[in-house]
């Protein structure tokens, strides 16, 4: 089983990524899999601080767990309006 | 109602759909793309957003503010993609019998939408183009 993963905004840009999927293995939380995607793209450190996760379209904190078939989303802060 | 939609937002169709014998008064919230930015001209916008969690959240808006406001109902629509100065992104509506509470509840909603809405906008200029994070 796998997650899938979605990026938007500024973070879609950096990563290049809109939507992609990893296994599920190894990821324990919403954090490990954020550290995951900071070691394959160094410039979302600078977004370390302010981005924002969710799990299947309800926000998440860091240490939310992840589960099979989840839908993680990155996003910085909302500028809708 | 509420939408997320790429073309021209029909206030007029929106107001009508809500409108009741019982309102006495109904309020509507016009978010309008600006020519300029912390003085700088803006050619346009771009909206983008995670579209299943927007549309929810849009909704929660929605009985949050028939929870803590005397109001019948309330409207959104925002729009997303390209927009040109001085087009409308968003619209809210709300339907009450009192003026108060409408003009409460709206304002609550605008608000509510620039702090849980995963919804962002690009600015372009004349010398190149930025993602605004956070509200404004």
């Amino acid at each position: 089983m796998s997650l899938r993963i979605l990026f938007f905004a500024s973070l879609s840009d950096i990563t290049a990524i809109r939507e992609t999927s990893v296994d599920a293995a190894g990821f324990t939380s919403v954090r490990s899999v954020f550290e995951k995607f900071a070691k394959d793209f160094p410039a979302l450190e600078t977004y370390r601080a302010s981005v924002l996760f969710a799990v299947n379209s309800e926000f998440a904190r860091p240490e939310s767990p992840v589960h099979d078939g989840d839908e993680i989303a990155f996003f910085p802060p909302v500028s809708g309006g | 109602m509420f939408q997320l939609v790429r073309e021209p937002i029909d206030i007029r169709k929106i107001t009508d759909g809500i409108r009741n014998a019982e309102d006495g008064a109904i309020v509507v919230f016009e978010g309008v793309v600006r020519n300029n930015a912390k003085g700088k001209a803006v050619r346009f916008l771009e909206y983008d957003a995670y579209e299943p969690m927007a549309l929810r959240k849009l909704e929660e808006i929605g009985e949050l503010a028939r929870r803590e406001f005397e109001i019948r109902e309330m409207a959104i629509v925002h729009r997303l993609g390209h927009m040109d100065i001085g087009e409308c992104s968003t619209v809210i509506v709300v339907a009450s019998a009192h003026r108060g509470p409408a003009f409460d509840a709206c304002r609550f909603a605008i608000d509510k939408i620039k702090e849980i809405v995963p919804i962002w906008k690009k600015e372009f200029y004349e010398d190149g183009e930025i993602w605004i994070e956070g509200g404004h």
